[in-house]
């Protein structure tokens, strides 16, 4: 006998409690805390932050320790949370050039002002399981640490500009659009394309950028400079008629030096990639600077060759992560309804081609 | 629930959800570009009907929400209580006692009234989408009524096959001017859409509103020599007996035997008490 699909409601109730428990996972288990997180997968809190677009490190950690660390639903409770925020108003423009770098390297020049500095990166660690980190008792051998060097550090995009090697951009004050305010409209402008790909997910702006170095739209990037490190903002108070710094925001900039352009009576110039990230993604940073460029192909006088990293609404209405897996996984929900009325076109197109061939085989 | 506002969005930005209904009803058919707002449940989940419902919704509203045609389905659950948490609303099963439906995939069998709303959930508002992937081009379609493609698309199904082969998402032209994707309804819905209630439609992901106003013109596509033809399974509910509402079907057992119910739980519901009194 038919027993209709009752009790919705008590199931989505104890699907919840056993998903608290598996979150928790075994009592005996210390808990992590939010610190734990925060400190120690600091680079999990940066994408967080970074594709959730809200700078809040302790929301990040505790979106993660919610999501069970996949970051796509931490990201995704972090967007929740950022829209019922009230707006009270925006911040002056960050100045990068001002950034206390903790990482600050070119690819291009061998020494420049400021110089090349490391910092904490992955690029030359040996990719060996460290297994006394296993042991849990790590102690940090001390390491003889150079005072930080707080002086800004000059851009090297801007030693090209200067001898005009390097496409300029054009400073602007107009009011950037805001693509959590405003529907999506194309064609985008790039201001809007650059707040789409620092909030696009980072393997599919990964993805789309390494297509580009694969030959589809490539435009020879060289990391003219990336730096990592923390910027004041400035927020100006209506009453007091004047910017004061509100706080400090961690991020990655990179500046890539591409292709030049250039014809028999225009000189030739290198142009620019740009990326700009919440906390340190240099992955992210590098890869949105290589799918900036790629959509610049209009802008820049090339031609379009059909690749997907050149096509605007392609890249920007599948970078979001958040829409994107709402999307594919609601096909999970129940669509009992469609496909019924499938099965029943499919059951009355072959009753009839049967018929038919039946007929046919009769005369 | 004091921490968020009436029905969770913000005033503003149900004024700016309101505005795009406004200009839906006043252009029927036509795609309203609105600013979705992320909300607490994923994409796909019904997030446009949600945002146009809280828009709708005011204190005194009977909210009804459904799924596939059901009230017990787990996402409809759960949008319900949703709006029982945030807007503290009475809620109900009983498609006659509600003044704002939200559904998914399904018209209710019972018409609908003028003091009735009835939001959908849309995925992809754009009947042109699978026909044509761009957005600039498909507005622009729109925009000259260029509306061809879509007819060589129901010509080819017929050549192909015998018949128009959609079943579901049929799509309608409105008042004679803009073709719409009525969400995911089976065609066996299409002909409810001509109704004295408003009907609204949210796609969330996508950023469009839509709607059609009551007693509108809606006419699903077709040919002069391959009319438009609401179908449905050919037996009665094995519930209630009607043989007019769109049936479920159900497999019972290891055999594959199978049984064909409402979809519709209110209306079968509401059947077999009348004929049990």
């Amino acid at each position: 006998m038919y027993v209709a699909v009752k009790g919705g409601e008590r199931a989505i109730d104890n699907a919840h409690q056993w998903l608290a428990e598996e979150r928790r996972g075994d009592t005996g288990v210390a808990e992590l805390s939010l610190d734990q997180i925060r400190q120690q997968l600091g680079l999990a809190v940066c994408r967080v932050m970074a594709e959730g677009s809200l700078y809040d490190p302790d929301l990040a950690a505790l979106a993660i320790k919610q999501a069970r660390g996949d970051l796509i639903e931490a990201i995704f409770l972090i967007r929740a949370y950022r829209t019922t925020l009230p707006r009270i108003g925006h911040s002056e423009p960050v100045e990068t050039s001002a950034m206390r770098c903790d990482r600050r390297i070119s690819a291009t020049f061998k020494d420049l002002p400021g110089g090349q500095v490391l910092g904490p990166t992955f690029d030359y660690t040996h990719r060996l399981l460290d297994f006394a980190l296993a042991a849990e008792s790590e102690g940090l051998a001390e390491v003889a640490q150079a005072a930080p060097d707080p002086a800004p550090k000059p851009r090297v995009t801007d030693f090209l500009d200067r001898d005009g090697l390097i496409q300029p951009e054009m400073p602007s004050d107009a009011t950037p659009p805001d693509m959590t305010r405003e529907p999506m409209e194309y064609p985008a402008e790039r201001p809007l394309r650059l707040q789409a790909l620092t909030r696009g997910d980072e393997g599919f702006v990964l993805g789309m950028a390494y297509s580009t170095q694969r030959g589809y739209g490539r435009n020879h990037p060289f990391v003219g400079e990336m730096r990592v490190g923390t910027v004041p903002v400035e927020m100006e108070i209506p009453e007091l008629g004047f910017a004061i710094e509100i706080g400090e925001v961690q991020l990655t900039e990179c500046e890539t030096v591409n292709q030049f352009t250039g014809s028999k009576t225009e000189p030739a110039q290198f142009t620019r990639g740009y990326g700009l990230v919440f906390g340190h993604s240099e992955r992210k940073a590098i890869s949105m600077a290589l799918v900036d460029r790629a959509l610049r192909w209009e802008e820049l006088g090339e031609d379009r060759t059909g690749a997907p990293a050149q096509d605007e609404e392609f890249v920007l209405s599948h970078a979001d992560n958040i829409q994107a897996t709402g999307f594919l996984e609601h096909i999970k929900l129940p669509h009992y309804v469609d496909f019924q009325s499938e099965l029943e076109l499919i059951r009355k197109l072959r009753a009839d081609a049967l018929a038919a061939t039946q007929k046919e085989a009769a005369e | 629930m004091s921490d968020y506002n009436f029905a969770y969005l913000d005033e503003q930005t149900k004024r700016m959800i309101r505005r795009a209904i406004l200009k839906g009803v006043a252009i029927p058919g036509y795609q309203v570009p609105f600013a979705s707002r992320e909300m607490p449940m994923p994409y796909g989940w019904g997030t446009g009907g949600v945002q146009v419902t809280a828009a709708c919704l005011t204190p005194d509203d009977q909210l009804k929400v459904i799924d596939q045609g059901a009230d017990d389905t787990t996402n409809a659950v759960s949008i319900r209580k949703f709006f029982e948490k945030t807007a503290e609303v009475a809620t109900t099963e009983h498609t006659s006692e509600a003044t704002v439906i939200q559904t998914r995939h399904r018209i209710p069998e019972e018409p609908l009234g003028e003091d009735q709303i009835l939001v959908y959930q849309v995925p992809i508002p754009e009947p042109l989408r699978f026909l044509e992937p761009r957005e600039t081009e498909t507005r622009k379609m729109h925009s000259l009524e260029e509306y061809g493609l879509m007819h060589v698309k129901l010509y080819e199904d017929i050549a192909r096959h015998g018949h128009i082969a959609t079943a579901y998402a049929y799509p309608v032209r409105v008042e004679g001017r803009y073709v719409m994707d009525p969400s995911p309804i089976p065609k066996f819905d299409n002909p409810k859409m001509e109704m004295a209630a408003i009907q609204l439609f949210g796609a969330g992901r996508e950023q469009r509103i839509y709607a059609i106003p009551p007693y509108t013109q809606v006419v699903s596509l077709d040919f002069e020599d391959h009319p438009f033809e609401a179908s449905k399974a050919d037996h009665p509910c094995a519930l209630c007996g009607a043989e007019d509402s769109y049936l479920d079907e159900v497999i019972v057992d290891d055999a594959g035997g199978r049984m064909f119910v409402c979809s519709d739980t209110d209306y079968c519901a509401g059947r077999r008490a009348g004929q049990a009194a």
